[in-house]
């Protein structure tokens, strides 16, 4: 499990790579040279994991209660 | 259905979906003319309609289920599954029309998409309030079985057929050329299957704990009567 975790960790981070050019559409090209979309996706990222987190403890729960029955 | 509470795939849900919100925003993507970076928008408006697909054809499967064999949890996981649809529904209406303001020019367009999508959103809603009306519970399981069988195939040709056929702005629509052809390259696809995979097993994993969570339920009243 620790593995599997390390391994997509380490996927993921492999995706900074893309982090040089941005399409070339112009519209943000400040917005991702300053490195400010590195906000973006960490706020986007605490949210979305906060989430998941939530969903797994909901689950947990109830795998609890219906083992109790 | 013992799959529902095995754990791989909602790590998988999980993984998948949080590789497209970091690689959707870092992935180039093509140029283009109105759309410019909000075509990044297809990883997240695109999958919120796949979630709500997947769970409205669970629901309309358990329908038919609940019609062949007469299993209350068979009418407690279609009902469970129309309410997580909807909320994947009013998601991808919502995101639509912030992403029709920037690109159209209005949030509602009188676009024959987004007013076949209002109108199918209704068709569930009442599906939804035909339940409420009816107190008995297998005679409700019933009608709405039946209800949700017509439901689905007229959301299927409001959603997907009629703009087809007519004047539309919505991309694969009306003439336009969708998406797929002429706009995605094989780098936004790299995000973009991704996306709707990581969110279809997201809405599916959201009914399940519902379904689950009115199972309990159901058990305790039948205990109690």
């Amino acid at each position: 499990m620790k593995k599997l975790l390390i391994l997509i960790f380490l996927t993921l981070s492999g995706l900074v790579a893309f982090a040089g050019e941005n399409g070339g559409t112009g519209m943000a090209d400040e917005f991702y040279k300053s490195g400010r979309i590195y906000v973006v996706i960490a706020t986007i990222a605490i949210i979305f994991v906060g989430l998941a987190i939530y969903l797994f403890a909901i689950d947990r729960r109830l795998k609890k209660i219906e083992k109790g029955n | 259905m013992k799959i529902i509470y095995q754990t791989w795939w909602k790590i998988l849900a999980v993984v998948l979906i949080f590789y497209t919100l970091i690689a959707g925003l870092l992935v180039p993507v093509p140029v283009l003319p109105i759309l410019h970076e909000t075509i990044r928008n297809l990883y997240f408006h695109v999958p919120m309609w796949i979630g709500m697909l997947s769970v409205f054809v669970i629901s309309v499967y358990y329908s038919v289920m609940y019609l062949n064999t007469g299993k209350e949890e068979y009418d407690l996981a279609s009902v469970e599954c129309v309410n997580t649809g909807l909320l994947f529904y009013s998601l991808g209406l919502v995101t639509g029309m912030i992403w029709a303001r920037f690109t159209w020019g209005e949030f509602w367009s009188g676009d024959p998409k987004q007013n076949s999508a209002a109108i199918a959103f209704l068709l569930y809603c009442a599906y939804l309030v035909l339940r409420n009306s009816i107190d008995e519970e297998q005679k409700r399981a019933k009608i709405s079985a039946i209800y949700n069988i017509f439901a689905f195939p007229i959301m299927i040709v409001l959603i997907f057929i009629l703009p087809r056929l007519t004047d539309s702005l919505h991309p694969g629509n009306g003439g336009n050329p969708a998406f797929g052809k002429y706009d995605l390259d094989n780098r936004m696809r790299m995000v973009f299957y991704p996306a709707m995979a990581g969110w279809a097993l997201m809405a599916v994993w959201i009914a399940t704990i519902r379904y689950r969570l009115r199972l309990i339920e159901h058990k305790r009243n039948n205990i109690n009567l």
